[in-house]
């Protein structure tokens, strides 16, 4: 024994004697996880909000959260001169005369970007595999919480530099506030502290920019990833897994290696993206003024499907009692919003409710054998997408040559007709693979080679699959539509009344599935090769 | 005294000469044509340059009739399909005809920026010819562009921003406009169609009168122009410079697809 491992032994000894941190670090050091690539898309938005803090830490050292009017005198020429507010002058210094300011700068905007992105494509895995089925559903509404706030977090953090562009953004959030019936324009003089743009608004978004929301995400993380560590991370089936264990590797030494490379990766990749591509340049957009607007003004991208939603709504205002509605605003901005974020939240609800199944599942699903969820979540995604390109759309018709009405009116009827069309198209899609798998389990693989056998005849080679690989795409569970009793014990008619139907109905939707292919047909074909 | 007295007394004394009289009519049908001569210099080089631009608007007359009048009319008074030249100056000709506007390639929603057709003389010519038919804004010429030593690119941006950046962008690169026309792009346009373009207002765009927007304020606002045309990206890769569209894709196919190929390097499976 060296002398090093002597005093290291101690010391942990000593530690060990006073705590009994050895049990606990032996269990929890090897906790073992399951390898895929899916599941470190949580790991890069964990790592892309490390470097948020980061990177917003070093921001705030220069930046000025005040709306107070400065005569602009640094080094960028051709806004010398002019009036601005603090907040955009600061961060013109930022920009241009703090040193490896721009690049932070720049670093920051991207993280917060792949922070979304990120957020948004985890939150794709978990739904398109079932990993939010109990017991996890807990974790699913904090995750519904963090996209929300992301969101929120997000058009705050861009509103602060008091750009032109941002400026327009914070009009457009003032007017979804005025919106709200009746309370809406008391709202509005209670968040800006008077009438827009006035002087408070920047500073107060800056506290809950810098210091309330990131408080709260760091807790509902914590929260997120004890859940994770506590309830055991979920694994694609496969042989040797199953609902009671977790296939994969231990943290120390393998993923303590790979999670922490994977940290400093996307850090590079952001970095990089800092360093090559402009994001937000806010002195070409010129400080804000509410006298100003430029074309082509677009939100950042994860509220850009809300900007596409108010620029397709129909002008439709009432006036009653004194009061304006401006429906054009309240249902784009509000309303669809709001169902579209309660029916997330409470997906995993109703499709219990739907499917009567109340057990725990470890083992997540492959998207084609659940066809129900998966044309849903696929649904889901042709809204947004269509939203998102009317929300771009005059980008898009300068740069492809088309015009803004004719994007609109696409939209405007796409977003009614798309979402089911792919809901119907995805669940057929889900059900041939499950035919293919099903082929594959009993007929091999095609493996393209033809073969001429003595008598002339040509056959292509098929090549059985391996137990392993028979098991994975036979395991799943294919449970049975619910079986609503059309009278009950007393011979009442309808016990559960409409509700009951309904259920069924969606219940039987949901279980839609091609039989997996049984031990005793797979025993039928054998020797029956052709 | 007495010598010229005796000076005038020899001069006097021919003065009842036979000869005095054509000699007299000699000196003053010299001196006369000699003023005359040198008092017609200046009206001689007008009447010529009256001469060259009569051709000139003939030139412009003939061009106009072969590449201009299918739409706009024999007369330029304008067709159901284009509006008439009457009134609207050297100024719009040379801007429409200078960028390759005019003559339009097809009927689309607006006429674009292409490689102009007529030369400058052409082009000139048919300025002539429209600034003819009734009097309108002028070609601007290079010395009236002074913008170098008379704007103030900062003053300019504000102008820009609170006249044109609602249609041309915050950089000058143009936008969308209902039913498919636009606003182009302010990147490589000569200053001198900038300018004709505020005096006249093309297509779908206003016209910047001196009042609203004054002759040192527009060249401010070419001098902006010509900044952010010159200006570095200063921040990378421009990607644009059209706002957050561009910055969305790119985090969705680089960004993101980075960090899922490297992930899914990550969790290969060792072979």
């Amino acid at each position: 024994m060296s002398k090093i491992e002597r005093i290291g032994g101690n010391v942990a000894g000593y530690v060990d004697d006073r705590t009994g941190a050895a049990k606990w670090l032996r269990k929890n050091l090897t906790k073992v996880f399951p390898d895929h690539w899916s599941f470190m898309l949580g790991e890069v938005v964990l790592y892309s909000f490390i470097i948020l803090l980061l990177s917003g830490t070093f921001l705030t050292f220069w930046f000025d959260p005040s709306q107070r009017e400065v005569i602009y005198q640094g080094s960028y020429e051709p806004l010398k001169d002019i009036k601005m507010s603090a907040a955009y002058a600061s961060t013109l210094h930022i920009s241009f005369d703090v040193r490896g300011g721009l690049l932070m700068r720049q670093i920051h905007h991207w993280a917060a970007l792949i922070f979304m992105a990120g957020m948004i494509a985890h939150l794709m895995r978990v739904f398109f595999t079932g990993a939010f089925r109990k017991p996890r559903e807990a974790n699913w509404l904090i995750g519904v919480g963090l996209v929300t706030l992301g969101i929120v977090e997000g058009f705050l953090g861009y509103s602060l530099p008091d750009d032109l562009l941002s400026g327009t953004g914070i009009r457009i959030a003032e007017a979804i506030i005025q919106a709200l019936p009746v309370v809406g324009s008391y709202l509005a003089f209670f968040a800006f502290g008077g009438a827009f743009p006035g002087e408070a608004f920047i500073p107060r978004i800056f506290t809950v920019h810098v210091l309330l929301l990131p408080g709260i995400f760091l807790a509902l993380i914590t929260v997120h990833l004890m859940l994770v560590w506590y309830q055991k991370h979920t694994q694609y089936p496969g042989p040797g897994r199953t609902e009671k264990n977790v296939v994969g590797y231990p943290l120390m030494p393998i993923y303590m290696a790979k999670a922490g490379g994977f940290f400093f990766i996307v850090f590079g990749v952001t970095a990089l993206l800092g360093a090559v591509a402009s994001i937000n340049p806010i002195w070409l957009y010129g400080p804000y003024n509410p006298g100003q607007i430029s074309a082509g003004s677009q939100p950042d991208f994860y509220m850009g499907w809300l900007d596409g939603l108010v620029r397709m709504a129909p002008p439709i205002e009432t006036h009653a009692f004194g009061h304006t509605i401006s429906w054009n605003i309240l249902i784009p901005g509000l309303i669809i919003p709001g169902i579209l974020f309660t029916l997330m939240a409470v997906y995993p609800f109703i499709e219990s409710w739907m499917t009567g199944d109340k057990s725990e599942h470890h083992i997540l699903e492959r998207p084609r054998n659940n066809p129900n969820r998966t044309a849903i979540g696929a649904m889901s995604l042709a809204f947004i997408l269509v939203v998102l390109i009317n929300g771009g759309n005059d980008i898009i018709a300068t740069n492809f040559h088309l015009t803004i009405n004719q994007i609109m009116w696409f939209t405007r009827i796409g977003v009614i007709v798309i979402p089911p069309l792919v809901f119907v198209i995805t669940k057929r899609i889900c059900l041939s693979l499950q035919r293919a798998d099903r082929e594959k389990v009993l007929h091999g693989r095609e493996t393209g080679r033809l073969v001429m056998l003595p008598h002339g005849e040509f056959v292509e080679v098929h090549e059985e699959l391996t137990p392993e690989q028979k098991f994975t795409l036979t395991q799943h569970e294919q449970p049975a539509a619910l079986v609503v009793p059309n009278a009950d014990a007393n011979g009442v008619l309808n016990p559960q009344g409409l509700k009951g139907k309904i259920r069924a109905r969606f219940s039987q939707a949901h279980v839609e599935q091609i039989q997996a292919p049984t031990e005793s047909e797979a025993k039928a074909l054998e020797g029956g090769h052709h | 005294m007495v010598r010229i007295n005796s000076g005038i007394k020899k001069i006097s004394r021919y003065r009842r000469h036979r000869f005095a009289g054509p000699a007299l009519l000699v000196v003053a049908l010299i001196s006369l044509g000699a003023t005359f001569q040198v008092a017609s210099a200046l009206p001689s080089t007008t009447k010529m340059e009256t001469t060259v631009k009569s051709t000139q608007i003939e030139e412009g007359k003939r061009i106009f009739a072969l590449g201009c009048s299918s739409c706009h009319g024999l007369n330029a008074e304008g067709g159901s399909i284009a509006p008439s030249l009457i009134g609207v100056g050297a100024a719009s000709v040379d801007f429409q005809v200078g960028t390759g506007r005019m003559p339009m390639q097809d009927m689309s929603q607006q006429a674009m920026r292409k490689k102009p057709i007529y030369n400058a003389e052409e082009t000139a010519a048919l300025a002539a010819y429209v600034a003819s038919l009734a009097p309108g804004p002028d070609v601007i010429n290079e010395a009236q562009l002074t913008y170098e030593r008379d704007g103030n690119t900062a003053e300019g941006g504000e102008l820009f921003r609170t006249n044109c950046a609602m249609c041309h962008n915050f950089a000058g690169q143009g936008g969308a406009l209902s039913q498919g026309k636009y606003a182009p792009t302010l990147m490589g346009v000569e200053a001198k169609h900038i300018y004709e373009a505020m005096i006249t207002g093309p297509q779908s765009m206003p016209v910047f009168s001196d009042k609203t927007i004054t002759p040192e304020e527009k060249l401010s606002i070419i001098k902006w122009i010509k900044a952010a045309e010159s200006e570095p990206n200063l921040g990378g890769a421009s990607l644009g410079r059209v706002g957050p569209v561009t910055e969305g894709l790119l985090v969705w196919t680089l960004g993101l697809g980075l960090l899922i190929g490297i992930a899914v390097w990550l969790t290969a499976k060792a072979k």
